[in-house]
């Protein structure tokens, strides 16, 4: 969340770097290593195929200044594997985070009202057995923080957060920019190593 | 044959392929690139490219460095002098690591290069073989890219791309990490195709036309308009570009160390160098011109001083291939992106024909007040001992200003950099941006390589000589013919100045003794003198520079001389010192 008077004091504010690159081995390292490089922390990192086959999306979510963060798209878009950056403040995107909860099934079902739980945080349960039952909430961070106090006296067993994701407003053509890109100059495979574990496969003298 | 029917015959004839190994198909693709010499090293993990070269030696000259990092700034000298992309072969674990300090220097300094490391077989990848070292993810921050290849068949387009991004653009290193298992491969070798596209990377930004006019109008309407020349000069090979804007402009331009020789050091309006040790009158003029026009340099801090206090009164014009470098240090109020090849006659064109004589009159009184208090002095010292200046401008005098003069780090390279006389582009090679001693010996060997028909002087610190002398050995097997002036003060004399400056004078750990160089070069079957007599100055640059092959000067220099001007770490331009 951005705090107003954080910004006022030393300008800094949360901002989702959107990054779309070549499926590539290392590429992660080359874009986490600008932001290591200046001492900032990455606060939540996604990334996954885009909607486009070849083309992987990533959201990197930092606190910085503007300047900073117009450096960094910059250094970032350099990179010899990537196609492009856009850096958004909150204002400018639609984001979620999802969560996943495990509790005892047996406590839940006893003394929490599970159906007020659910309809109260959005909640869904995603599966449901004799020994524990696994919630899943979509939301800010607040909102799945929340449902974490809820659940934590029930006997919570294991929890876990995703990164964000975030949607642009502003995001007029990009599937179809990215799909004519694709289809006039479709990209390569990645070539992993195939000999790993298979010493007899491997060519020598 | 027509061009036209062998482009006919290419697509009915059906694609001959011939099965070769790995180290084959890239020894045939360095050749199809055009490389002529290779600097490396063998070991374990590269020994089956090394045995392809064997039946290579008469098309690819390779030179056995006695040190990885030799190697790799020898392939920066070749790379700087010839313009051409310099290409070094080392293997796994020490090798590939021995070539970390090439590629942080050849990355900072945008120098091409296409680097071959060994690696263990595919298999035993993350095992901790023998010789195994993450190669690609220690590289990875001083690489402009790399790429593992573990399977040979990758080799010829891994090979193409490598060269495309090594040389386009802004240029810069480049690794290859290849598997022992991808170099014995046997696959079928369809042929070379150089790359010339690679789709997610722009190696040019798009020209926009709205801002050189908007340059030009600057240009235009300035009264006292302040050019500051780069590496990208050179890099753009826009060398005659640069020099019709300059002098159809008529605005007075200084250079950035890596940018010396884009114009000659003698050119009416080359006023001189910038930064921290550089001239009088272009570090102060920068806090006075009204509008500052920067072409292929990137404001190191070196050469700004205090950013807060830097050109805080000119509307800046940055012309750069690299958008990450505009907005970097300084903000740039008309951003020129593109290839100053392209861009300089775009505006050139649009730039009226004019003079600024005051303007220029008033670097000139500043050169006067630097002649009278600095150079006069360190030109025609008053003292027996000789200093760096007058040994480097006695060789000015003998050379013409027509050698290359490749320097190692430190007083002495700062001095070159004042004092040598440059006549020709790509004739000062040394470390700017990462500051590395023990550049000097190797990079002038590769120098020389690269450009086999001009003299080479390499001017080194006894400090820095003794971080890679082990090149000698590289000099003496391979006959090639390189001036080694060695300016001995017996201190490591840029530390030594900021100890004296900036730390009351205690001299820690900068009193470093040194062999006899003369009988160590002896040892090595290289002629040498040390002299340390003025008299002697004159009549021993001759012999060294009329000597037949390689040959070892060593110049006693004053102890306790300091290099002025000096612009005091964290003081403005503007505030650059004369004592």
């Amino acid at each position: 969340m951005s705090n107003s008077s954080e910004l006022e004091l030393n300008g800094k504010q949360e901002f989702t770097i959107t990054v779309y690159t070549e499926n590539r081995i290392g590429i992660l390292n080359r874009i986490a290593i600008i932001f290591s490089r200046r001492k900032i922390n990455i606060e939540s990192l996604n990334t996954s195929p885009s909607e486009i086959e070849h083309i992987h999306r990533f959201n990197i979510l930092i606190h910085e200044t503007e300047e900073v963060v117009r450096k960094l798209a910059r250094q970032i878009e350099k990179q010899v594997e990537v196609l492009k950056v856009y850096y958004n403040t909150n204002e400018d995107i639609i984001w979620q985070e999802m969560a996943l909860y495990k509790v005892p099934t047996d406590t839940i079902a006893e003394k929490v009202s599970v159906e007020r739980l659910l309809r109260e945080f959005g909640a869904r349960a995603v599966v449901i057995r004799k020994d524990y039952t696994v919630f899943e909430a979509t939301g800010h961070r607040e909102e799945t923080d929340k449902l974490i106090e809820v659940l934590q006296p029930y006997g919570l067993i294991e929890f876990v957060r995703s990164a964000r994701v975030a949607i642009i407003k502003d995001s007029d053509g990009f599937n179809r920019k990215l799909r004519e890109f694709e289809r006039k100059d479709p990209g390569e495979e990645v070539i992993e190593n195939e000999f790993l574990d298979k010493e007899k496969n491997v060519f020598s003298m | 044959m027509t061009t036209a029917q062998a482009e006919a015959s290419t697509l009915t004839e059906p694609k001959t392929t011939t099965t070769v190994t790995g180290s084959v198909a890239l020894l045939e693709g360095l050749i199809a690139e055009g490389t002529d010499t290779i600097f490396g090293y063998p070991g374990g993990a590269i020994m089956p490219i090394y045995d392809a070269l064997y039946d290579y030696k008469e098309k690819l000259n390779h030179i056995l460095v006695r040190h990885e990092q030799g190697g790799i700034h020898a392939g920066q000298g070749y790379a700087r002098s010839s313009g051409k992309v310099g290409v070094v072969f080392a293997t796994s674990g020490p090798g590939a690591t021995n070539l970390v300090t090439g590629l942080a220097d050849a990355q900072i300094d945008s120098t091409p290069l296409v680097c071959i490391t060994g690696q263990v077989f595919a298999h035993l990848l993350g095992t901790d073989a023998f010789q195994e070292t993450d190669v690609i993810n220690i590289t990875t921050p001083v690489t402009k890219w790399n790429y593992q290849v573990t399977d040979a068949t990758e080799i010829p387009a891994v090979l193409a791309k490598a060269f495309y991004i090594a040389r386009s653009g802004r240029p810069g290193p480049v690794l290859i990490d290849i598997t022992k298992n991808a170099q014995l491969q046997l696959f079928e070798y369809e042929g070379y195709v150089p790359c010339e596209h690679i789709r997610s990377y722009r190696p040019k930004p798009i020209i926009r036309k709205e801002y050189i006019e908007q340059a030009a109008a600057l240009i235009n309407t300035a009264k006292k308009p302040f050019i500051l020349f780069g590496q990208g000069v050179l890099l753009g090979e826009a060398e005659q570009e640069f020099k019709a804007f300059v002098e159809k402009s008529g605005i007075p331009a200084a250079w950035t160390i890596l940018g010396a020789g884009a114009i000659p050091t003698d050119h009416p309006l080359n006023v001189g160098m910038l930064g921290m040790h550089g001239n009088y009158g272009p570090n102060v003029q920068t806090n006075s011109c009204d509008v500052l026009i920067a072409v292929g340099m990137r404001f190191d801090d070196r050469v700004t001083g205090r950013l807060d206090k830097y050109a805080k009164q000119a509307k800046v014009i940055h012309l750069d291939i690299d958008p990450a470098e505009i907005d970097k240090n300084v903000k740039a109020d008309v951003p020129v992106w593109g290839d100053c090849k392209e861009t300089l006659p775009l505006l050139t064109a649009l730039v009226e024909e004019k003079t600024y004589p005051e303007w220029l009159a008033e670097f000139r009184a500043f050169d006067k007040e630097e002649h009278d208090t600095v150079i006069q002095k360190e030109l025609n010292p008053e003292t027996g001992e000789m200093t760096m200046g007058e040994v480097v401008n006695k060789l000015n005098e003998l050379t013409h200003g027509n050698a290359i003069i490749v320097t190692d780090v430190g007083q002495h390279q700062m001095v070159a950099c004042r004092y040598a006389k440059f006549n020709n582009t790509r004739s000062n090679i040394t470390s700017g941006g990462l500051g590395t001693m023990g550049f000097g010996l190797p990079a002038a060997i590769g120098a020389k390589f690269g450009a086999q028909d001009k003299t080479v002087v390499a001017i080194i610190g006894d400090g820095g000589f003794q971080m890679t002398l082990q090149e000698l050995g590289t000099i003496m097997q391979s006959g090639i013919d390189v001036k080694i002036m060695i300016l001995n003060n017996r201190f490591l004399g840029m530390v030594r100045q900021w100890q004296q400056l900036f730390h009351e004078k205690r001299y820690s750990f900068v009193d470093i003794t040194s062999p006899d160089f003369v009988k160590l070069a002896e040892s090595y079957y290289i002629a040498g003198k040390k002299i340390s007599e003025r008299e002697e100055l004159v009549s021993a640059l001759e012999e060294m520079l009329n000597h037949n092959g390689s040959y070892l000067l060593e110049v006693m220099v004053a102890k306790e001389h300091n290099v002025f001007p000096m612009v005091p770490q964290g003081s403005s331009v503007s505030e650059i010192r004369l004592k």
